[in-house]
């Protein structure tokens, strides 16, 4: 479950997008934000600074003081020459005070402590919501005999950092705002970067799969000298290797085929001299002293042994060479199979259900090809019944051929359609060419129908052959 | 028995077929050539004719085309395989059966005798006495084996003239390939269906005014043959 979920995000493009925007958004966070707080510092520095600087310059305009302890009007006379344009003022002494009378309780403790060490201090305050600042120093005067003391005077000075603030909010805004350019440019960007690795490695997929299916000669186009490039080049190369062995194998299985199909019409001459006079010899081996009498008949033997193998060997090589065509014909399967088994004289030793009536159009000869092996078959190494079945489905008829011996174990099933396969080893070679059932299957399939082995539910081996059914109308 | 031509390139074939055929009876003449063949045919009287596809020289075809061009006699031929263009073309020039390489003797001899008994002298002697059936312009004498067109007699080889006389016998019914090789070609089991096409052919060309559009004998597609109806 949490594989099916995941499965979407492990996919390089999800990949390459997330690594992109997360770089970016740390990149634009750490640049961003980094800025964004030096120029914050500088700015409210420089604000400070000029106020304490705009408030001691101011002070100096209220000397001298002229009466100590001050009264009311001349703290008001004070905080009057202290007040600009751009701060408010007040003024304390003792608990006399003038001016902004508010803004008492934004002067701090500490900042007042300060202030009574004769230093000139400052702390930046919330002024009704808008960042404000406070400068606080206690006015000094020079006593008659050159020492300096405080007055007792307590100037304090406000100042409004609304400007300051709303520069350092536009540059906050500027940081976000370039982020997010800079994250979609980098999603863009992580996107065409994808499609240019992704591009090539799909044309790979596509092209390994093509190759696959067999079409050797598949190539992908080769761009540039990335890394890309280079598993392009080396599936080229592999491609290229590939199909250099497959053309030469199929060149040498074609020769091998040759060769069989050279040999097998090579040996039909002799055998045509032979097997023309074999009928002579037959009839009159009865007739010799025993040995040689013997020795004719299992040359007679041989000779018609022989010649059923060259006749199969050559009809596979023309199943091989795509050489074997059908001869059609309309044709009655029950009477051409009640005909098969009889030629052969298996009519007694055949259990058959073959309902007449069932028309097709097939290759005559190579139907009674195929039934003669599989009964053939049946009788040699199934045991009796032997059973031939014939029935229709739509478009196709159907054939069974069917015994009730052992059957066929599981190592021999897929293999009893190889040539040459035998399933005992110890069978003799004179029952059969050990061709026949590999020429039924050719001969199934060049009807375009099929060929299978099974076993039958109660026992016994069950070929069925299927024909498509090309109904025979007028 | 029978006096056999056997045309044949092979020494060892050649020797062996016409040992076998000697005999089982037959008086075998053997040449390697289709030259010296044409030649002893026309020396020697002959019932039959075995015949190699493959021959130096002119090939088996052009024999058969040949001896078509002159003579009615049986041909088999001697085919390599049997389910290739050799069998077409040496049945489109006239052989009336065809044997697959290797052969063995008793299943030639077999097919000589059945393409014997086609041949008029033992042809059907139950058939109807001096009964001229008549069949739009085509005439058929079906005791003394003679079919005439418009009155003129119309030179039909064996295998035709059985053919003929099979599908004649019962006009309007429909005969199946396999039927046929049965009663003609005496083939007792799956026969090839292309040896009763081709022979049709030939008949077409014979007795149809127009073998493209044939009256006499006419195909029922999926079925077979038919004569007529006219």
């Amino acid at each position: 479950m949490i594989q099916r979920v995941l499965a979407p995000i492990r996919g390089l493009r999800v990949r390459l997008l997330l690594g992109f925007a997360g770089l970016c958004i740390i990149t634009a966070t750490l640049v961003a934000g980094g800025m964004y707080v030096y120029a914050r510092r500088v700015i409210l520095q420089q604000a400070q600074d000029s106020a304490v600087f705009a408030l001691t310059k101011q002070i100096r305009s209220v000397y001298p003081l002229h009466t100590l302890p001050p009264n009311q009007q001349s703290l008001a006379v004070i905080q009057d020459g202290l007040v600009t344009k751009d701060s408010s003022v007040r003024v304390e002494y003792g608990n006399q005070s003038v001016g902004n009378r508010d803004a008492a309780s934004l002067i701090s403790a500490d900042l007042r402590a300060e202030i009574s060490k004769g230093h000139v201090a400052w702390q930046r305050v919330d002024w009704s919501g808008a960042p404000g600042l406070v400068v606080g120093t206690e006015l000094m005067v020079k006593g008659a005999n050159g020492d300096v003391r405080s007055s007792g005077v307590d100037v304090f000075a406000f100042y409004d950092l609304g400007a300051e603030a709303q520069s350092i909010a536009q540059l906050a805004y500027l940081a976000w705002g370039i982020g997010a350019v800079v994250l979609v440019m980098a999603m863009l960007l992580a996107i065409a970067v994808a499609r240019s690795v992704l591009g090539p490695v799909r044309e790979l997929r596509t092209a390994a799969g093509r190759l696959g299916a067999g079409e050797l000669s598949t190539r992908v186009p080769v761009r540039g000298s990335d890394e890309l490039a280079e598993v392009a080049q080396t599936f080229n190369n592999t491609a290229q290797a590939l199909e250099g062995h497959v053309v030469e194998l199929r060149r040498m299985e074609a020769d091998a085929r040759r060769f069989v199909a050279d040999v097998s019409h090579e040996l039909r001459t002799p055998l045509a001299a032979m097997i023309a006079v074999v009928d002579v010899l037959d009839e009159q081996a009865a007739q010799l002293p025993e040995l040689t009498g013997e020795a004719v008949r299992l040359v007679s033997q041989g000779t018609h042994n022989l010649t059923r193998l060259v006749n199969d060997l050559i009809e596979v090589t023309r199943f091989d060479s795509g050489t074997a065509a059908l001869a059609l014909d309309e044709i009655d399967l029950a009477v051409a199979i009640m005909a098969t088994l009889r030629a052969r004289g298996w009519s007694g030793e055949v259990r058959t259900d073959l309902p007449g009536g069932v028309l097709a159009r097939v290759d005559p000869r190579r139907l009674d090809v195929i039934v003669a092996n599989l009964v053939g078959n049946a009788l040699r190494h199934g045991a009796p019944p032997v059973t031939v079945r014939l029935r229709t489905e739509p478009g196709w008829l159907i054939v069974e051929v069917g015994d009730h011996g052992p059957g066929l174990s599981d190592e021999v099933l897929p293999k009893v359609f190889n040539r040459f396969y035998k399933a005992d080893t110890a069978r003799t070679r004179s029952e059969g060419s050990g061709l026949g059932l590999a020429i039924s299957w050719e001969n199934a399939r060049l009807h375009r129908g099929s060929l299978v082995a099974a076993n039958q539910p109660g026992g016994g081996a069950l070929f069925t052959l299927r024909l498509p059914l090309i109904e025979v109308t007028e | 028995m029978s006096r056999v031509l056997l045309i044949e390139d092979d020494k060892d074939v050649r020797d062996g077929l016409a040992l076998a055929l000697t005999w089982q009876g037959h008086t075998v003449r053997a040449v390697e050539s289709g030259e010296l063949g044409l030649s002893a045919l026309a020396d020697d009287p002959t019932d039959v004719v075995v015949l190699d596809l493959m021959l130096p020289g002119i090939d088996g075809f052009e024999v058969c085309r040949r001896i078509r061009a002159d003579t009615n006699l049986p041909i088999i031929m001697v085919t390599a395989r049997n389910d290739d263009l050799d069998v077409v073309g040496g049945l489109e020039a006239g052989a009336d059966d065809y044997v697959v390489k290797p052969v063995q003797a008793r299943v030639l001899e077999a097919r000589i005798r059945a393409v014997l008994r086609r041949v008029g002298t033992d042809a059907r002697p139950d058939a109807e006495p001096s009964a001229v059936a008549r069949h739009g312009t085509l005439d058929i004498d079906r005791a003394g084996l003679v079919v005439s067109k418009h009155g003129g007699p119309i030179s039909l080889a064996p295998t035709e003239l059985r053919l003929l006389l099979e599908l004649s016998a019962a006009p309007g019914r429909v005969l199946s390939r396999q039927q046929l090789l049965e009663s003609v070609w005496e083939q007792a089991y799956l026969g090839d269906s292309r040896l009763v096409d081709a022979c049709v052919q030939r008949l077409r060309a014979k007795i149809e005014d127009d073998p493209a559009n044939p009256r006499y004998v006419q195909t029922v597609r999926g079925f077979g043959y038919r004569f007529g109806p006219l």
